[in-house]
């Protein structure tokens, strides 16, 4: 076991690199480059050019860049910014924990319902019930964030007035107004995890309730609630948590989209402004902690999958 | 099975029906729409702006006093086109990357897989947006950008069901016999994967279609004044209150496409026995 760990964490660490260079190379292998992106017209007047690549230090070669570039975030510097002018750093942080609560709270509250939903109708399949909520969960899942959230907010703002279309709250404000203004957006968000975890959970029990096993304890006579819960919920649950993690990250796209149009002051939102100001370093910085977002979510939930199996917990190495 | 009795079960779901007709229907109102449709759809008009649906602009105008109908049934056409091309391109390049590393295996597949793991964990629509910042927004910079990006998960997918055939006897025999990779790939594995990609490409081109649609509306997709539903909701979004109708068509219109879409390609998984996957490739 501890084993184990320490390779899923070397793996975490090999797609981090990976990422890094990704995201380098990516950004070497366009044509033009920081500065072209950020003079546009101005690119032409050679000496403004020139000079702008030699503050950005563009004119060393590219290894020679990555390498400074890779020293500085293993220190935790994210470059500078070029529209902005200041350290990506402080223009990051602030955003990234606004992020963290929408994800957060569209993830507590639409994870253990979608969770729930799936085992229902995994349970009785092909039930009123199982019909009704998969047919939702497919028109769900398919519908884009942004006709979701322009929805949302038709109804709940602007025809009952519930609730504010937009958020209003500035980048630094306190956690809790954010907390506040997340309703709509963290529902927008969630409609599309709920959606893909519940099918999910739906298909791994209904592959559980026809397992060998279950019909092994019916015919010992267990109680029907006890097979639900000792026997079927275990062992349908453990094997989704790690797809539910891949799930979570897989669908951070949404996070842009949504962050857009509820103009909540999150990273998504900020890396629409810095494709709009042509960017790069702050892009960049973006698409790495995107990345780093990525791998964490899925180290964690197959971390939880690891303590929660005991197939693994007693498996020495 | 043949293109026919795959049909034939398509259609005998429900789900099937409705979304064969949805997709059929917006096909070929996509084709014939630029007959049909009452007015120019970029047409701007003082006099009319923001007007509630009537009988000479069924659905309203918008804010430039554009009529809503027409661009409603011609806001998808372009969306549509970009859709189809990049699906061609990511289908091509993921399966041919796909079922390469599954058969050729070892170091290769664990070097190549290593590279995609990593390049799927930036969400695409942040990769395409590395891209428009450095290449410039326009359609035609979408297509190869959409393909490469989307192509990712069809690396999975195709690998995923090669994997299932590269040990299988047949494979071992051509190998044995001295067959080329690329003989061995088309005549003995692309034969036994064909369904599993094709109910893929179905999915991918839903999953572009809507991804193209976001890009729209962030405008980072098709450019106005061009009748878009992406950008017709984006446009639209500011003055939903006094005007829902001007957000309300072009929502009706793409969902009911995407909608569609997964109907069908659900159905056509069902009909070929194909498990369906939600794009989420466990590496």
């Amino acid at each position: 076991m501890p084993r184990k760990i320490a390779g899923r964490l070397a793996a975490a660490w090999i797609t981090l690199v990976v990422i890094a260079v990704v995201v380098f190379v990516g950004v070497e292998l366009m044509p033009g480059d920081a500065c072209t992106a950020h003079l546009g017209r101005d690119a032409a007047r050679a000496e403004m050019l020139t000079a702008c690549r030699d503050r950005m230090g563009l004119d060393r070669p590219p290894v020679e860049r990555f390498a400074l570039w890779a020293a500085d975030l293993a220190h935790g510097d994210l470059g500078v910014s070029m529209k902005r002018e200041r350290p990506i750093l402080g223009i990051v942080g602030p955003r990234a924990r606004n992020t963290l609560i929408l994800a957060g709270a569209a993830a507590l509250a639409g994870v253990p319902l979608a969770i729930l939903l799936g085992f229902l109708c995994g349970l009785r399949r092909e039930g009123p019930f199982d019909i009704v909520t998969s047919t939702v969960a497919l028109v769900a899942m398919t519908m884009p964030e942004f006709v979701v959230a322009s929805l949302l907010i038709l109804i709940f703002a602007i025809w009952l007035g519930w609730s504010t279309g937009v958020v209003t709250a500035a980048y630094d404000a306190p956690a809790l107004t954010l907390l506040l203004a997340t309703p709509l957006p963290a529902i927008t968000l969630a409609l599309v995890y709920i959606a893909h975890i519940l099918r999910m959970v739906r298909s791994s029990v209904i592959d559980t309730v026809g397992a060998d096993f279950v019909l092994m304890a019916r015919m010992k006579g267990v109680p029907e609630r006890r097979i639900v819960l000792r026997h079927i919920l275990p062992n349908a649950i453990l094997p989704s948590i790690s797809l539910i993690g891949l799930t979570l990250a897989w669908l951070l796209s949404g996070v842009v989209i949504v962050e857009s149009v509820f103009n909540y002051p999150g990273i998504g939102r900020l890396a629409v402004n810095a494709v709009a100001d042509r960017d790069l370093p702050l892009i960049q910085a973006i698409a790495l902690l995107f990345g780093l977002f990525y791998v964490l979510t899925t180290l964690v939930s197959d971390l939880v999958a690891m303590a929660l199996n005991p197939r693994l917990r007693s498996l020495r190495g | 099975m043949t293109a026919s009795s795959t049909l034939r079960a398509v259609l005998k779901q429900p789900s099937g029906v409705v979304g064969v007709a949805l997709v059929v229907a917006h096909v070929t109102m996509a084709l014939v729409a630029p007959m049909i449709v009452p007015h120019n759809p970029t047409l701007q008009s003082a006099g009319a702006i923001l007007q509630a649906p009537s009988w000479t602009h069924p659905f309203g105008t918008d804010r430039l006093g554009r009529d809503l109908l027409s661009r409603a049934l011609l806001g998808g056409r372009e969306a549509m086109l970009i859709a189809t091309l990049s699906t061609v391109a990511a289908m091509l390049w993921g399966a041919m990357l796909g079922l390469f590393v599954a058969l050729q295996g070892g170091r290769t597949d664990a070097y190549v897989m290593r590279i995609v793991d990593a390049m799927v964990s930036i969400p695409w629509v942040l990769m395409v947006m590395i891209f428009v910042a450095a290449l410039g927004v326009g359609a035609r910079a979408l297509i190869p950008v959409l393909g490469f990006s989307y192509g990712l998960s069809v690396v999975y997918i195709a690998r995923a069901a090669a994997l299932d055939f590269v040990a299988r006897d047949f494979v071992l025999a051509a190998q044995a016999r001295g067959e080329r990779r690329v003989t061995i790939l088309w005549r003995e594995i692309l034969p036994n994967v064909r369904d599993t990609l094709a109910v893929q490409g179905a999915m991918q081109w839903s999953w572009i279609l809507l991804g193209i649609s976001s890009l729209s509306f962030l405008g980072l997709g098709v450019a106005p004044p061009a009748p878009d539903w992406g950008l017709m909701i984006a446009d639209g979004r500011g003055i939903m209150q006094a005007a829902p109708w001007t957000v309300l068509w072009p929502m009706a219109m793409l969902s009911s496409l995407i909608v569609g879409v997964n109907l069908a390609a659900d159905a056509i998984a069902k009909a070929l026995g194909v498990d369906r996957t939600f794009g989420v490739a466990a590496p």
